[in-house]
């Protein structure tokens, strides 16, 4: 049985640049124990979105609400804060830092206490014991002590997502975590996104089709800055529109 | 401890007791020469502070240092010594509140900008004490009497000054290498390896930079009211962006990203300078001992682009090399024979 608590919610979002208008009064809900999955063509609007749900910056006009607050005056680091994780695109890890220190310095955002000057940032339980954690649910438990930049494409982005779980967050925004992942890489990213669904809300930006419905428990299809569906992969794959729009291309 | 902090931690004791004894066998310009050194590595600190450490480069230390500096004079009286106890906290604590302001306006810009508005604000301070009699013009004006600490502290002696400083020297030493391990050190790292990540974690960034901003134009104080009070004398050209320069120069020379850069950087700087001013050695040419200067700055930043304190490892480096290619020469010759 699904829980039905709304963590995220983006309601009539629009953004324009000048005349283009990336995204046209898109409404996402992200309900805690779900999977939502964001598919649309290149240029859909997709990061778009993602960008604004977590403040990277402000939607032309539309709300977003986090745990039913308003935030979209809010600033980026403190929806983060209050429980928004995102991992990005391309990955934007500390490339000279350790994996170790990485999931540290994350989790750290969660305990800044930037005054106690003279106390190392190692001997702050909260965030050396969370980076621990992070890096072990995604798999990174045996590279604590590499350095970031060393690693393979694969486990840079799991470090990704563990600098993500770091922070604690209750909303995961993961903007195509498969991107350029081979078959075992991809199998052990599902298995961990599985493991996540059960205490998170997970959007999914990804163009992986076969692990999109896989692990999708509601897809949203993007065309050109509009939300043509939304609905179960059964909804989806049988849905004329996105057949239409975009399943349809290429085949 | 690993063996490479135990190596660093090693050097920066020898370093530090090196210096200690060091008026035990020097005159008194060899003593006066350190001591200005030393002044300008606690300078070096300050801007390794903000550039190495939080990566925004800075091309306006000079106004901190030079407000440091007018500070000691302005504030010191002609009938009586001022007290250390308040002239020193109250120059260093003038130079935070500049950096403040001009830090809380230049942290909104990034990059190439960053680097013009520091730089204009600085000119800024510059115009104001040389052209307006606030601070003696363009001639500057005398340190009559030094500050002293009861009578513990007599500044006037070069000795008292030079282990002063040497004091002040490895406090601003020691502050830093803790504060940079602390939370706040790693979050100025974060900070400089990637700034968006460091956002979309939950880090406020622009407080961060601005505190590391303030306590870097402060410690640049430091260095000027020691300097100050070391010459007795202030003049506009210590908040010029030649010095500007200089400190950055330094901190290049010896190694962004590590405080001992800055020591290194800001000794072999002074001694190079020493050394192609010297007209025993470059006769007629000490007259253009920027020139020398300028082409050793070129040349070692071009074969160390890490630095000086990179030195070792590359020495290490080119050594294998030398070995491993020696043996891939030797492969290629018996497989063509």
């Amino acid at each position: 049985m699904k829980q039905t608590e709304i963590l995220l919610r983006g309601i009539n979002i629009t953004r324009r640049w000048g005349g283009l208008v990336a995204v046209n009064d898109v409404s996402i809900e992200l309900a805690r124990g779900t999977v939502h999955a964001l598919i649309g063509t290149n240029g859909a609007g997709k990061s778009t979105l993602i960008n604004m749900l977590s403040g990277e910056f402000p939607p032309s006009t539309g709300t977003v609400e986090l745990m039913g607050k308003d935030v979209t005056a809010w600033p980026q680091d403190r929806r983060a804060r209050a429980g928004l994780g995102r991992s990005y695109q391309r990955n934007t890890i500390y490339p000279t830092f350790t994996v170790f220190e990485n999931c540290r310095l994350a989790a750290q955002a969660g305990a800044q206490k930037p005054w106690l000057w003279w106390q190392s940032a190692n001997a702050c339980e909260f965030s050396t014991s969370a980076a621990r954690d992070a890096a072990a649910r995604a798999g990174l438990e045996t590279m604590l002590d590499r350095q970031a930049g060393m690693l393979s494409h694969g486990q840079k982005r799991q470090l990704e997502i563990a600098m993500c779980l770091a922070t604690k967050p209750q909303v995961l925004l993961l903007d195509e975590p498969l991107a350029g992942m081979g078959a075992d890489e991809t199998e052990r990213m599902l298995k961990l996104l599985e493991a996540l669904r059960a205490d998170h809300a997970i959007l999914l930006v990804e163009h992986d089709m076969d692990a999109v419905f896989r692990i999708a428990d509601v897809i949203t299809v993007m065309v050109n800055g509009i939300k043509i569906a939304s609905g179960n992969a059964d909804f989806i794959r049988n849905s004329p529109e996105v057949r239409h729009a975009y399943l349809g291309e290429g085949h | 401890m690993n063996n490479n902090e135990t190596s660093k931690l090693a050097f920066v004791a020898v370093f530090f007791v090196a210096l200690a004894s060091f008026p035990l066998f020097s005159g008194n310009f060899g003593i006066d020469l350190v001591s200005k050194i030393m002044i300008n590595a606690i300078f070096a600190l300050s801007l390794e502070l903000i550039v190495g450490g939080a990566g925004l480069v800075c091309f306006g230390q000079a106004a901190f240092f030079g407000i440091g500096a007018y500070m000691a004079v302005l504030l010191s009286s002609d009938s009586g010594p001022a007290s250390l106890l308040w002239l020193l906290p109250v120059a260093v604590l003038a130079a935070g509140l500049y950096a403040l302001v001009v830090g809380a306006l230049s942290l909104r810009t990034k990059g190439v900008y960053f680097i013009m508005v520091t730089l204009a604000f600085a000119q800024m301070a510059y115009f104001v004490v040389h052209d307006t009699p606030l601070g003696g013009g363009s001639d500057g004006i005398y340190l009559t009497i030094k500050p002293v600490l009861g009578s513990v502290l007599d500044l006037d002696s070069p000795v008292t000054m030079y282990f002063f400083t040497l004091a002040c020297l490895v406090v601003v030493f020691g502050f830093l290498a803790v504060l940079l391990r602390s939370r706040f050190g790693r979050a100025l790292a974060g900070i400089r390896v990637n700034e968006q990540r460091m956002r979309a974690t939950g880090f406020s960034t622009y407080p961060y930079k601005l505190a590391a901003f303030t306590l870097s134009g402060a410690i640049a104080g430091l260095a000027g009211f020691l300097f100050a009070v070391k010459d007795g004398f202030v003049n506009p050209e210590m908040m010029s962006w030649h010095l500007s320069g200089a400190v950055l120069v330094m901190i290049i020379l010896g190694g962004l990203g590590h405080l001992r850069g800055a020591l290194i950087g800001a000794f072999v700087f002074a001694l190079l300078q020493e050394l192609f001013k010297s007209e025993a050695i470059f006769g007629e040419f000490a007259k253009h001992w920027h020139l020398g200067l300028g082409l050793i700055i070129i040349a070692a930043v071009a074969l160390l682009p890490h630095g000086l304190v990179d030195l070792p490892a590359q020495l290490r480096a080119r050594l294998a090399g030398g070995l491993t290619g020696d043996s891939g020469l030797g492969g290629a010759a018996t497989k063509k024979g």
